[in-house]
């Protein structure tokens, strides 16, 4: 339990020092628990000095986003063998070429530009117009990307469903759901936006026993450094949940698994529990699925 | 309090990280200088074109994905126009399994059985100083063949006439390449760039700069990395052998002297080619001595009843007894080594043998393959094979991390190397040093303790299969 707790430690705080320090809103959906949005008051830097700030800290792969850093090492394979399996001798550098992709609460674009690079037709969006900013501009940066550039836009999902219903070969919600407070709402949008025939992938932690007394030693010690939502864990949402939420929504959930971080040597690994966080993968069935 | 604890340990990676980096030498030539001549772009420059720098550029060329990079093979020697001749070189490598399906995979290996190789079926291990053996077999173990010895400079050609084939379009090379040094790579935007110049005043520049310049290696130095070394004060002594009387000739003999062990690697039904270590002054002289005289030496030394301790005669023969009563093997079905009649004419030569083991393969956007990541000694004539098995998981981690989106540079694939391979490559480095120390030994205790050894090992199905197992791999 021990290492355990200080790895989640670890993750929360990056979690919490992101949606509190500097307001990072990437979180703030329409379906956002009010509680979180905790305004800061004063604010004496230039746009451009926060701007920067908060760049460098999404972007440097040791700095506050490390773990979501590393995280790729798992979720970018995890995503590109849902959707396409190329034999060994056979793989090119980009298989996810014609795949139109949505990433759901992109931020700062670490998981869109990855995905990118893997040929995707990305698109990210995020309620943080900032982020949005800052994942436009920093997409140029890396020259892989000149001619397949993520397209980010500042909306809500509820809002980019209705304009983009049944348009992605895969939607993709990384570490989103457990900010949101409806649930229902959210999952239905997911799926609204998918193709049918199309996949669904949502990584989130787990609201077990072992998960909510880590929340709660977290949010204590926390407190004492910067206000903080301390109820963050009872919005968790376990596998049954949301593989029943997904499956009303005419989905059928494939595959469901465990992952692990260990924040000293900054490593995810799939785990064979889902104790502390879980990758699920859905499909959104056809009509004539649906009707069998 | 939480929050230090988590920042401290942040702060500790990062300086682990930063310290890492400043380690790295710093040549560094003038910026604008050096853009002006770079003559070539590359994703990856190989620096050592030598039997595991070859390999690794054709595997790279063979690799779906890696075959999309640019990469500039560096190596310091004239291209050689190749002739197999009737007479056998006196350097072979003994290669194992997983250096023949790696070849195999690079459609390597079919050009090495249109020249020359020879199957190696059983091995035969002895002491000078007991009754103790041990052997293996291709029957009873794999069945398949134990080893492979093929001349080094079969094997290079083998490796470049595929190198060289239509089959590979993204590889360029530069022979009698003379590297003057490398700059420390600079982060370039996103990107860390190397710069190799070359003493022309041509400047190669590159992602990932891969070391494969042998046991000397010129980048190893540049990465400002640990390096653990020592010399055995041995030499081991090659020769290409005449048999007294032609045989089969598919098994390996060694037998440990006190002064090093003695090998016979066959390559024909007539011919073996011997790999023989030993002091560096005794190597002196038997490079000295007339054709006759040495291979009188070389008979003896495979021959010669040594001093025996009658302790150590008696409890291995007590030894060998149990096992038989045990129905295990006892090790007294010993085969007889062939004896030589000739060397052929000037193919004695005499190589330094040492041990060295590189403490970091990798380095940011470096790392290293081969000789030049570690040496070991050659009485498990594993040298080269570990080298083989750097190229397979580099090759294979670098693939991988492009499949996934990442960089060549990417610290992930680079640790993951480094870890997976000095995980294999270092115990078998103390295996053969600490064999090697063992068998110099005539101290009553020690022979007793290798002999029951040996014997113990030789009749335990499951541990043999454990070292050929790890042998091969
Ligand atoms: C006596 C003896 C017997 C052995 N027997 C066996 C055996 O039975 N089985 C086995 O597996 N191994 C054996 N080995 C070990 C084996 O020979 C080596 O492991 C192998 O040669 C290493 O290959 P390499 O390509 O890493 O290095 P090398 O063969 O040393 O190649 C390095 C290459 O880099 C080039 N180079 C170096 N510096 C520069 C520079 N600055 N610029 C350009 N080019 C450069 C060199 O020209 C050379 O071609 C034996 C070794 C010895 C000494």
């Amino acid at each position: 339990m021990k290492n355990h707790s200080l790895t989640y430690l670890k993750m929360f705080l990056s979690r919490n020092l992101s949606s509190q320090g500097y307001k990072c809103p990437s979180r703030a959906f329409a379906t956002l628990n009010n509680k979180t949005a905790i305004k800061e008051t004063t604010i004496d830097q230039s746009h451009v000095d926060k701007h920067s700030k908060i760049a460098k800290e999404w972007w440097d792969p040791n700095g506050k986003m490390i773990a979501l850093h590393s995280y790729n090492l798992l979720r970018v394979p995890y995503i590109r063998d849902g959707l396409v399996i190329e034999e060994p001798f056979k793989r090119t550098l980009t298989p996810l070429s014609n795949k139109k992709i949505l990433d759901v609460g992109c931020g700062g674009g670490i998981l869109s530009e990855a995905i990118a690079r893997l040929g995707a037709n990305v698109t990210g969006i995020d309620a943080s117009s900032e982020l949005i900013e800052l994942a436009s501009d920093h997409c140029k940066l890396d020259p892989k990307l000149v001619d397949n550039r993520p397209s980010y836009h500042c909306t809500t999902i509820e809002e980019h469903s209705q304009s983009f219903p049944d348009h992605y070969d895969a939607v993709v919600a990384s570490e989103v759901i457990e900010h949101v407070a409806n649930k229902e709402l959210f999952v239905s949008s997911l799926v609204r936006a998918v193709k049918p025939g199309g996949k669904l992938f949502v990584t989130t932690p787990n609201r077990t026993r072992p998960m909510q007394i880590l929340g709660i030693c977290v949010a204590e010690h926390i407190l004492r450094v910067v206000p903080v939502n301390t109820h963050d864990y009872e919005m968790f949402i376990t596998p049954n949940e949301l593989t029943f939420l997904l499956e009303k929504n005419n989905c059928h959930v494939q595959a469901i698994h465990g992952m692990m971080y260990y924040p000293v040597v900054n490593r995810w690994t799939w785990s064979s529990s889902t104790t502390f966080m879980y990758a699920l993968q859905a499909e959104k069935l056809t009509d004539e699925d649906s009707n069998v | 309090m939480v929050l230090c604890r988590v920042n401290s340990l942040n702060n500790l990676l990062m300086t682990r990280i930063s310290t890492h980096a400043r380690n790295v030498s710093t040549t560094r030539l003038s910026g604008d200088n050096t853009q002006d001549k770079v003559k070539g772009k590359y994703d990856i420059i190989i620096a050592g074109g030598g039997m595991v720098g070859c390999t690794l550029a054709c595997a790279m060329g063979k690799n779906s994905l890696l075959s999309k990079l640019k990469i500039l093979l560096l190596e310091g020697s004239p291209d050689k126009k190749f002739v197999l001749k009737p007479e056998y070189s006196n350097r072979v490598v003994a290669l194992n399994q997983n250096t023949k399906s790696l070849m195999n995979s690079i459609d390597v290996w079919p050009h090495v059985e249109n020249m020359r190789l020879q199957p190696v079926r059983h091995m035969q291990v002895w002491d000078a100083c007991s009754e103790a053996l041990i052997s293996f077999s291709s029957s009873d173990i794999l069945d398949d063949d134990v080893a492979y010895i093929v001349e080094n400079d079969v094997l290079l050609e083998a490796i470049n006439k595929e190198l060289k084939s239509n089959a590979i379009q993204n590889v360029d090379i530069v022979y009698g390449a003379k590297i003057a040094g490398y700059d420390s790579p600079k982060a370039l935007g996103r990107e860390m760039r190397n710069l190799v110049k070359m003493e022309n005043g041509d400047c190669y520049s590159c992602d990932l700069l891969i070391g494969a310049d042998g046991v000397n290696s010129k980048v190893r130095q540049s990465m400002g990395v640990q390096y653990v070394s020592w010399d055995y004060d041995q030499m081991g002594v090659v020769a290409t052998l005449h048999l007294a009387e032609e045989c089969e000739n598919t098994t390996a003999w060694q037998r440990f002297l006190p002064s090093g062990p003695v090998a016979l690697l066959p390559l024909n039904s007539t011919t073996s080619s011997l790999v023989w270590s030993m002091g560096t002054a005794q190597a002196k002289h038997v490079l000295s001595l007339s054709d006759e005289s040495f291979v009188d030496e070389l008979n003896d030394a495979l021959w010669k009843q040594y001093p025996r301790s009658s302790a150590v005669d008696a409890c291995v023969s007590w030894v060998g007894a149990a096992l038989r009563r045990a129905g295990l093997p006892d090790g007294a079905q010993r085969q007889l080594p062939p004896s030589v009649r000739a060397a052929a004419p000037a193919s004695r030569a005499a190589f330094p043998l040492g041990f060295g083991h590189s403490a970091r393969y990798v380095a940011p956007a470096r790392a290293l393959v081969g000789d030049a990541a570690h040496r070991v000694h050659p009485l498990a004539g594993q040298g080269v094979n570990l080298g083989f098995g750097d190229v397979k998981d580099l090759t294979q981690f670098l693939s991988d991390a492009l499949y996934a989106g990442l960089d060549i540079t990417h610290p992930s694939p680079l640790e993951k190397y480094e870890s997976g391979r000095q995980r294999h490559n270092v115990p078998t480095q103390l295996a053969s040093d600490a064999l090697c120390r063992l068998y110099s030994l005539q101290l009553v205790p020690a022979v007793l303790a290798r002999s029951v050894g040996l014997q113990l090992t030789n009749a335990l199905h499951p541990i043999k299969k454990m070292i050929m197992s790890h042998a091969t791999t």
